[in-house]
């Protein structure tokens, strides 16, 4: 069996009172992509916090590579890297003294020649000395992912490093994830994007500070056991909006289509029933989306949370 | 014409809540008026009284109290101590005691008896001219007010002379107060709000984050803002002597040592008073806020803008 590179269980943080994660155990084995999705405010930036020791949990104990995240906070700071969901590093520096502090801070060993490595091999070493607040967003993003890899930690933690960055730079930025996860290291990675996703081994899904979904996104999608109808055609909008209201029915919009989804087959069918005869729609079965599971999720969560008010 | 009245409106309105919003901001806008009414009000005075001064009588007798009465009756004096010796008044005044020194020399009754005009001795401390101009300036008024009681007719006017020393600063230059006080003012200044930007700007724009996921401590990243700044500390300090000294011609006499090694402290005490601003503000313009707030009263009740000797005890 594969060490697990990250292994927690009942981690709990509370702001104020309240619960921001809530009871999430995690276990990720090393040289797997994994994905963290869910809505903004779910708790993934403070589950993250939590994994590389800038956190206290209120709850819960575990380890990150093999370190007690309660105890052996500061060592895990010097194995993991971490990717801040704002890219936070010196926009008045260079490119060369962003990465020049960071060896710095690391101690690494023949310093320059690192920093000369890390350039090269992200692509940065003709704009070494722009000053990095003067990068493009794409660039931005492969500055600070070159700077949470300098000290070649085993367990990268990103935290949507993808958010704003145009699809062309996405995609380079996944290849390197890859390249990487080749190379062993485990990736753990936040983001909004289904396409990103579906490139990850598994995902976990997170809502209201509870992981709801845990696997591939084939064990996902199964899991959630989900019927969907898909209707096509200009009367979508309407239908999307009486369906709204229905219990246990999830409705998207997608371009021309609007997508409805249950649990049960046979609520879904009668709550579309009316719509059926529409003639300005096609209707057909389908297989649910990660997308519609997601939205599926969230608004059981959601109708859980409200009935428990 | 009526949309440039509703964009403005709009925008007032924005300002309003956003004023309201920022609880430091608007503390300061009433805030600093009441700080600065208090200030004026209770603590500064420009034009102190009740100086504290030593009386050298080699004299004792009716005179001897007819002067002491008229000088406390200006106001500008009181008499906080008798000695009978030049080193014991000296060193009241080097302390910062006393601000005058009243000598009644030996047998001066006698030559003012006799009509020959004798000389009462006051020295001041000159530091800082504008402290003791008031009172030296009444002393013009002290011979005629002096005798006017209980000697009419028997001592010819005007009596006796007045002989002012200044002490310190025997041209009453204002560079002499002025230029010192000013290094302790930039230190004040730039140390707490470089300090104060410096943290805050890490936390606005998300580097401290970072920071603190990497190997490093707390009190690492502390020390390391703060070495920069107590060399640009001992920078400003060597400008500012350099400058008195070439600029000015105010000569520094006191031990240059001394002077380094005091320098630490008082930056350290500055540095940490930014440091603690930064770890309350939450943005740069609030470190401002609060370094101005910091900044304040302490130049005006430094002795550097008013006199420290017109501030209540
Ligand atoms: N330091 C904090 N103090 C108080 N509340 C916080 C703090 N950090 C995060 N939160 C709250 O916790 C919740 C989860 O936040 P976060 O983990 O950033 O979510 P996500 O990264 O999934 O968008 C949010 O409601 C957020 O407002
Ligand atoms: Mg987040």
């Amino acid at each position: 069996m594969t060490p697990l590179a990250i292994d927690v269980e009942g981690l709990t943080k509370r702001f104020s009172g309240r619960a921001v994660v809530d009871k999430v155990s995690l276990k990720v084995p090393a040289g797997e992509v994994w994905g963290f999705l869910g809505p903004n405010g779910s708790g993934k930036t403070t589950t993250i916090r939590m994994l590389c020791g800038l956190l206290k949990p209120d709850g819960g104990r575990g380890t990150c590579l093999g370190l007690d995240i309660l105890a052996e906070a500061d060592a895990i700071k010097r194995q993991v890297g971490y990717m801040t969901q704002r890219f936070s590093f010196y926009e008045d520096l260079t490119v060369r003294e962003n990465l020049d502090f960071v060896a710095r801070l690391y101690a690494l060993p023949d310093r320059r020649r690192q920093v000369e490595a890390t350039m090269d091999r992200v692509g940065l070493a003709s704009r070494r000395s722009q000053l990095a607040g003067s990068l493009s967003g794409g660039w931005k993003q492969r500055l600070a992912l070159a700077a949470c890899m300098m000290h070649a930690p085993k367990l990268l933690l990103l935290d949507e490093p993808t958010a704003g960055v145009d699809p062309q730079a996405r995609r380079e930025f996944w290849a390197e994830i890859h390249a990487l996860a080749r190379d062993g290291v485990t990736v753990l990675v936040s983001t909004h994007y289904m396409d990103e996703a579906e490139r990850c081994d598994r995902i976990a899904y997170i809502a209201y500070g509870r992981l709801l979904a845990v696997g591939t996104v084939k064990e996902v999608v199964a899991g959630a056991d989900l019927s969907t109808w898909i209707a096509t055609g200009p009367g979508r909008d309407d239908v999307a909006r009486r369906l709204a209201r229905v219990p246990g029915v999830a409705t998207a919009v997608f371009g021309p289509s609007l997508h409805v989804s249950a649990t049960d087959p046979t609520v879904l069918r009668r709550a579309i029933e009316p719509f059926r005869g529409d003639p300005r729609l096609a209707w057909r079965e389908a297989e649910p989306s990660l997308e519609d599971v997601f939205i599926h999720l969230i608004e059981s969560a959601t109708a859980a949370r409200e009935k428990a008010a | 014409m009526l949309s440039v009245v509703a964009r403005v409106v709009a925008m007032t309105i924005k300002e309003l809540i956003q004023l309201r919003r920022d609880r430091l901001t608007f503390g300061m806008i009433l805030g600093v008026p009441v700080m600065q009414l208090l200030i004026f009000g209770y603590a500064i005075n420009a034009d102190p009284k009740q100086l504290p001064t030593v009386l050298i009588s080699q004299d004792r007798g009716q005179i001897e109290r007819n002067i002491v009465g008229a000088l406390e009756r200006s106001g500008y004096f009181r008499i906080v101590a008798q000695v009978s010796g030049e080193t014991e008044a000296e060193r009241l005044v080097a302390e910062g005691a006393a601000a005058f020194v009243v000598t009644i020399p030996d047998r001066f009754t006698r030559d003012l008896l006799r009509g020959e005009r004798p000389q009462l001795l006051i020295e001041a401390d000159a530091t800082d001219p504008a402290a003791t101009s008031n009172a030296v300036a009444a002393l013009s008024q002290l011979p005629r007010t002096a005798l006017r009681h209980d000697l009419p007719g028997l001592v010819a006017e005007p009596g006796f002379e007045v002989v002012i020393h200044r002490r310190y600063n025997p041209e009453g230059l204002s560079a002499y107060n002025i230029v010192p006080g000013l290094l302790g003012v930039i230190l004040t200044m730039t140390m707490v709000l470089m300090t104060s930007l410096a943290v805050t700007r890490e936390t606005e724009r998300g580097t401290m984050e970072n920071l603190l996921a990497m190997p490093l401590n707390p009190a690492e990243v502390m020390a390391g803002k703060v070495l920069p700044y107590i060399v640009i500390g001992y920078i400003q300090v060597a400008v500012v002597l350099l400058a008195a000294r070439f600029l000015f011609q105010v000569p520094m006499l006191g031990s240059l040592g001394l002077l380094t090694v005091a320098l630490l402290a008082f930056l350290l005490a500055n540095l940490a008073v930014g440091l603690t601003f930064s770890a309350i503000a939450r943005n740069q313009l609030q470190a401002m806020q609060m370094t101005f707030f910091f900044f304040l009263p302490s130049i005006l009740l430094s002795g550097f803008m008013f006199p420290f000797r017109g501030m209540p005890g």
